[in-house]
């Protein structure tokens, strides 16, 4: 991309502020109308969430077969109704079975899908933290960040003096 | 007859892979040389007759030779030669030959860089990546020949290629992701080889890191491709959807981020060996099990072109026999590793364990999410399904710590530190993101909404944190070493895709309107056209493409195409999107049906820094191909 559309469409971005809130200014009719804005975020949000039951893998916003077209429809009767996120998902979980959703239930089985990673990343720091504290019992010479600085300068000079050697034998075999 | 010659060179590579498992076995036993030397040269024939057994199957699809099954059902005359050469790996069968042939390749690739090696050493390695390739080869042959003939009643004409996979991205997305997969196979039998060889001194990690390296920048540009092929091909502007197939993908990717770090820490500090042996074990694993996820068809996904449920059954040997082998080679020599590196609780090797735990946690919340839906079903409890709400919701929580150590990280010092030099950086770090954050979000957006100020804050921490520790290293070394810069490239990498992600799901704006020709709609400041319909007829479908023009305060963005095309072959429609990209935001517009009143369907999106997440998945892929030209690995070879 030209520096110039680059800087454009900066000057452009900052500029989209102001006309960020004249959405619905324009003569052109909406697919789904809503009277309230909220109600519409709400159905932008709950059809991205639901499943499409005949589809391979789609949530209903994305899938156009005919009964993701009617959960769509149903959806936004129930938004429109005044009913809340959590009151419309029931409603369709009811109708179309647990799979419908795409957060899946809490029960016994589910119950590892939290439990599992919580306990791998307790384990893992129980596990870090015994086995540095075995290695802090040994390791008694603590280096104190005054000294460390010298003490990288004097490694560095001896690695450097190291390789010089290895690079003068490597050139003596050949 | 050409593709009898593949079929042909296909049985003479699974001999010479049979072989390659026994030969050196033998030789390693007996001490005799000329029987392991035979390794390097098995290898290399393995790789020529693969790759002509390849250059057999594009053959046939080049000259529409429908004698072959395979090219009767992906391809049709009509099809362009480019999408001739795609549909070549289009298929279930098609596409494992592929794979054989990036399994090969890089076996090539390792009979050819390894001379450095101990020569016993050397061998193991081709003889494990033998094993893998007695199975691989086994597999095509038996259950997935891409040469099956339709004679003696051969089709007039094929069945053409799914339409979806009619991209760009479709052509470069396969190839690379495999190469990653396969490529993890290698950092196994480095693995498997050290675990043979009972010598697991921290030299193999030594050797296995550029390996690695390689093929988990493969495997970033794969995924990063895959997700902008989905992006601009399916046409609802999705860039992940944690569909089982993109987390088949992901999973072995996490795995090996891991991996590369850990075995930083194997090489440098002699710690976490086992460790790493075990996360080289569970990154090629992990590919394995996607492959079966993705081939089986066990489970539900919009990316299953390729799936046959009676191939199930011999993945799932193959990943049991893998998966078996390995662990049990595993437990039973793991015991004599002793990591002798010490390190205190804040240390450069705590923090690299903290990356290592994260992603492993990770892995675990994607296999769970992925396979718990089948288990669920099989136990009779009843079908469920784990999508983004949970996905989503987990990564957040595991990205903030991970993104915080990772700013943190490169600034501590091996074996051990004081926290008290982190206090004045990490405050300053921490309120300029903050700060910086806010006014942007505040400036450009006129609201500042919480998971993109989440994502735009870690971003920052990383690139402010990664400035610092540069300016530093700088300072001390008067230049940054090579693997430094893959290390800055990486890190600055992964800021862009979080604060990308958090921009782009937090601000992306979407209209979804019914249009004339003539009538304009406005979303985010741009006004949209419909100027008019055009017929854009293709080699092998009709379209139709709405002509849009975007304007912005009257004055005209760009004029985009978005198009509807029907292909009669398959007779199926396909939306392709009209995108204008830029690096601020992408515009996005795609075209539905026609409705009953002659008007038409359109979706608009505007997408701010929708393509960070692409760029930073590159910039990442670019750290990873940057660590290869450290000279510590090419000289340390000669010398050795």
């Amino acid at each position: 991309m030209k520096l110039t559309t680059l800087l454009n469409s900066a000057r452009v971005a900052v500029l989209s502020v102001i006309f960020m809130m004249s959405f619905n200014s324009s003569a052109t009719e909406e697919q789904t109308q809503f009277s309230d804005p909220v109600q519409k975020e709400l159905y932008i949000d709950l059809v991205k969430e639901l499943r499409c039951p005949k589809c391979q893998n789609q949530n209903i916003a994305d899938s156009n077969a005919v009964v993701a077209k009617d959960m769509r429809a149903k959806t936004k009767e129930l938004v429109e109704s005044g009913q809340t996120k959590e009151q419309v998902i029931d409603y369709m979980v009811a109708r179309y079975g647990q799979f419908a959703h795409y957060q899946p239930p809490l029960n016994m089985a589910t119950a590892m899908l939290w439990l599992l990673p919580i306990l791998f990343i307790t384990f893992a720091v129980f596990l870090l933290i015994k086995r540095s504290r075995a290695g802090a019992i040994e390791t008694s010479n603590v280096i104190d960040s005054s000294n460390a600085q010298t003490l990288d300068k004097e490694l560095d000079a001896l690695l450097a003096k190291s390789s010089q050697r290895q690079k003068n034998q490597s050139e003596g075999e050949n | 007859m050409i593709p009898e010659l593949g079929n042909f060179a296909l049985y003479i590579a699974f001999t010479l892979s049979l072989l390659l498992s026994i030969f050196p076995a033998i030789g390693l036993r007996q001490n005799n040389i000329r029987l392991t030397s035979l390794a390097p040269n098995l290898s290399v024939g393995i790789f020529l007759f693969t790759l002509f057994a390849f250059g057999c199957l594009v053959y046939a699809f080049l000259t529409d030779d429908f004698t072959v099954l395979n090219v009767a059902q992906n391809s049709n005359s009509d099809l362009p030669y480019y999408y001739k050469i795609a549909a070549s790996f289009g298929s279930h069968e098609g596409s494992f030959l592929l794979w054989l042939v990036m399994q090969s390749g890089w076996m090539f690739a390792v009979a050819l860089l390894s001379k450095a090696l101990p020569s016993d050493m050397r061998t193991r390695i081709l003889m494990v990546l033998g094993w893998i390739c007695v199975g691989f080869y086994a597999y095509i042959i038996i259950a997935s020949n891409p040469f099956e003939t339709t004679l003696p009643f051969y089709p007039v004409d094929g069945k053409d290629l799914n339409p979806l996979l009619q991209d760009i991205g479709m052509i470069i997305h396969p190839p690379l992701l495999y190469m990653g997969y396969v490529g993890l196979s290698v950092s196994f039998a480095f693995a498997i080889a050290a675990l043979l060889s009972g010598n697991l001194d921290s030299t193999w990690a030594k050797w296995s890191r550029p390996w690695t390296a390689a093929a988990w920048a493969f495997l970033t540009l794969g995924i990063t491709i895959g997700s902008w092929w989905a992006y601009s091909e399916l046409g609802w502007g999705g860039w992940w959807f944690w569909d089982p197939v993109e987390n088949a993908s992901f999973m072995p990717w996490l795995i090996a981020t891991a991996l590369l770090h850990s075995l930083a820490v194997s090489e440098k500090r002699n710690a976490f060996k086992s460790w790493t042996v075990f996360l080289a074990i569970a990154a090629f694993s992990l590919s394995l099990l996607g492959t079966f996820l993705v081939r089986s068809g066990v489970i539900v996904s919009v990316h299953a072109f390729a799936s046959d449920p009676s191939r199930g059954v011999f993945i799932l040997i193959l990943l049991a026999l893998v998966i078996g082998g390995s662990l049990l080679l595993y437990s039973v020599r793991a015991g004599a590793i002793k990591s002798v590196g010490k390190f205190s609780t804040l240390s450069r090797e705590s923090m690299l364990w903290g990356n290592n735990v994260l992603l492993v946690a990770a892995t675990l919340v994607v296999l769970l999410g992925t396979l718990l839906p089948l288990v669920h079903k099989e136990i009779g409890l009843g079908t469920i399904s784990i999508g983004e709400p949970f996905f989503n919701q987990m990564f957040v929580y595991l990205i903030v710590p991970f993104a915080l150590l990772l700013g943190v990280a490169p600034l501590i010092r091996w074996k051990q530190d004081k926290i008290k030099s982190l206090y004045v950086p990490a405050l300053i770090c921490l309120l300029l993101s903050i700060g910086l954050s806010f006014s942007w979000l505040f400036l450009e957006f006129g609201e500042v909404k919480f998971f993109a100020f989440l994502g735009v804050v870690l971003g920052l921490w990383i690139t402010l944190f990664t400035i610092h520790e540069m300016r530093i290293t700088w300072r001390k070394l008067a230049k940054l070493p090579i693997s430094h810069v893959a290390m800055v490239c990486g890190h600055i990498g992964l800021a862009f895709v979080i604060a990308g992600i958090g921009l782009t799901s937090q601000y992306s704006v979407e209209r979804d309107v019914k249009m004339f020709t003539g009538d304009t709609a406005d979303l985010a400041g741009y006004n949209f056209k419909f100027d008019s319909l055009k017929k854009v007829d293709g080699p092998n479908y009709e379209g139709w493409a709405a002509v849009i023009s975007i304007n912005k305060q009257q004055r005209n963005v760009e004029t985009v195409y978005a198009e509807k095309r029907f292909y009669p072959v398959q007779r199926t429609t396909m939306t392709e999107a009209a995108i204008d990209d830029g690096f601020f935001r992408d515009i996005y517009v795609s075209l539905g049906e026609q409705l009953p009143d002659r008007s038409w369907g359109l979706r608009l999106y505007v997408k701010p820094y929708v393509r960070w997440l692409w760029i930073g998945g590159i910039v990442i892929a670019l750290g990873g191909f940057i660590t290869l030209f450290d000279k510590r690995y090419r000289r340390n070879k000669r010398m050795s």
